[in-house]
């Protein structure tokens, strides 16, 4: 297996801690004038999302992880697993809830996702960064409000709720942006 | 400077010369000669953790090209010439650390370094003390610390002499310092060095400045043990807002006593797998035939000090180019 000394340490480089596949966030040098150096290491457990802290003694090795983040095509959900394509290879991939959780509201079949493989296998999914949904459901009234001055709750059909303006009705589609969980327009 | 504009580029040229103007007016005030001493050395530094860059020098008359190292500080040129005669000096120019990148570090950065006759360790402390004033521009507040005061005052470690790993890792988990790996459990001295990094620097100088002296004498480098306590050397550093500064002996005298230190580094070195680097034998035959007069030197890092004063998170901000730009 691959590995990584201290010296090699640097943002966005992926290795194992505790067997969980972990990305560097910073990586600053402890460098006293007269003594041993140390990197701190500020890091994303990739699984888990958490972000930890730890600090090397310069010159100790770490596992390289085998991660790769992929351009894949979400296709199904079963019911029990997320169904991903490689539009290319025509490779396909399932992974199951924990990797889609915070994100699966946001996913519609045939859509391009950003997925992350741990040797092989996804971990995380990364939805675009706008998605057109349809409004299934929303207060109907209120109509003529369009300055935008008020909102309302719309439910999608993934079953994301957002804010929507007054004059967005039933059956539209909206771009909702997934990263802050917005609405940003009507979709033409 | 590359993260500026251009006209702060400008401005912060201006300043950063003026600071080298008030540091040379400092020392001519005070009748210190200024010293160029060469930068490259057919002998390196043996201390383990610092890491000389190293070129080919072609010699007219040899065959091969002979290796030659960039100095990581004038130290040894400096007491040649101090061994000399040459009384009172200073350097103030380039110094080269191989590895060392960071927002506290440069591998290639300006030194000021000095040494001053008759000096004791506290009377070249309050030189150091008054030329930061000088240059911060401030009656700043004034803390003098010993290294053993500092773990009780910091990290309420009663006797950092005394105490054993398991405190020291104790005292970390008390301040919540993120897990260290690759420490071996009872290694006492790193286990110490650590308090001082993740707990106790952190918050020294952070309203003024903060001297700590008397270090533990296995961190003795080319200072003097103390007299009254063989577990003390005569070294001090200088701290403000949290960063080392200045680091200053007490000089060693007698050429015995830096063959032995040279040999115990280089033992060391042959301990972490570092290869042998050849000693400075000029040096010691210099030392030899006359011993380096009683003095005081210490050395100041001119990049941290310039962005202290100009409040610049990282010192390249302050440099014209970085390693990074070249």
């Amino acid at each position: 297996m691959a590995s990584y000394s201290t010296n090699e340490f640097k943002g966005g480089l992926k290795f194992l801690m505790d067997g969980q596949p972990c990305s560097i966030i910073e990586n600053t040098i402890v460098q006293p004038g007269k003594g041993q150096a140390f990197n701190r290491v500020k890091y994303r457990n990739l699984v888990t999302g958490r972000v930890l802290e730890k600090t090397f003694k310069s010159g100790e090795k770490v596992e390289a992880a085998d991660v790769i983040d992929t351009e894949l095509q979400y296709l199904y959900n079963d019911g029990e697993h997320w169904h991903f394509m490689d539009p290319e290879s025509f490779d396909q991939y399932q992974t199951e809830e924990a990797a889609v959780a915070d994100v699966s509201k946001w996913l519609t079949e045939q859509d391009m996702c950003t997925v992350t493989l741990f040797n092989g296998q996804p971990i995380s999914v990364t939805p675009p960064k706008q998605v057109t949904l349809e409004v299934v459901e929303t207060d109907p009234g209120l109509k003529g409000d369009t300055a935008g001055t008020g909102g309302k709750p719309a439910t999608l059909n993934t079953g994301a709720v957002v804010q929507v303006p007054l004059f967005v009705q039933i059956g539209e589609k909206v771009i909702v942006n997934t990263e802050k969980g917005e609405y940003v327009s009507r979709a033409k | 400077m590359t993260v500026s504009s251009d006209v702060s580029v400008a401005e912060t040229l201006k300043k950063r010369s003026q600071l080298l103007k008030t540091l040379r007016a400092f020392f001519y005030a005070r009748s210190v000669t200024e010293v160029e001493t060469p930068i490259l050395s057919s002998a390196a530094v043996p201390d383990v953790h610092l890491h000389s860059l190293s070129t080919q020098v072609r010699i007219p008359g040899e065959a091969e090209k002979q290796s030659f190292y960039l100095h990581t500080s004038p130290e040894y040129p400096m007491k040649r010439l101090l061994c000399n005669g040459s009384g009172d000096i200073f350097y103030l120019g380039k110094v080269f650390r191989d590895g060392d990148l960071s927002p506290r570090h440069q591998v290639e950065f300006t030194m000021l370094e000095w040494y001053r006759l008759g000096f004791s360790m506290f009377d070249l402390i309050d030189e150091v003390i008054g030329l930061l004033q000088t240059v911060l521009n401030k009656q700043c507040k004034v803390e003098r610390l010993s290294y053993r005061e500092a773990f009780q005052a910091y990290a309420d470690i009663e006797d950092i002499f005394t105490a054993t790993a398991a405190e020291c890792r104790a005292c970390l988990a008390r301040f919540k310092v993120p897990e260290v790996l690759g420490v071996e459990e009872d290694d006492k001295a790193l286990w110490e060095q650590l308090v001082l990094t993740e707990v106790i620097e952190s918050r020294l100088g952070r309203d003024g400045i903060t001297v700590l002296y008397h270090y533990p004498a296995r961190e003795a480098a080319l200072a003097q043990i103390c007299v009254e306590d063989s577990m003390q050397a005569e070294r001090f550093e200088v701290f403000v807002n949290g960063m080392e500064l200045a680091n200053g002996y007490h000089e060693l005298a007698d050429s015995e006593t830096y063959q032995y230190r040279f040999e115990a580094s280089l033992q060391q070195r042959a301990e972490c797998g570092l290869p042998a680097v050849p000693l400075d034998k000029r040096l010691l035959q210099a030392l030899a035939q006359t011993p380096l007069p009683d003095c005081s030197g210490v050395a100041l890092g001119v990049d941290r000090l310039f962005a202290l004063q100009q409040g610049l998170g990282d010192i390249r901000q302050g440099m014209a180019f970085g390693l990074r730009d070249v």
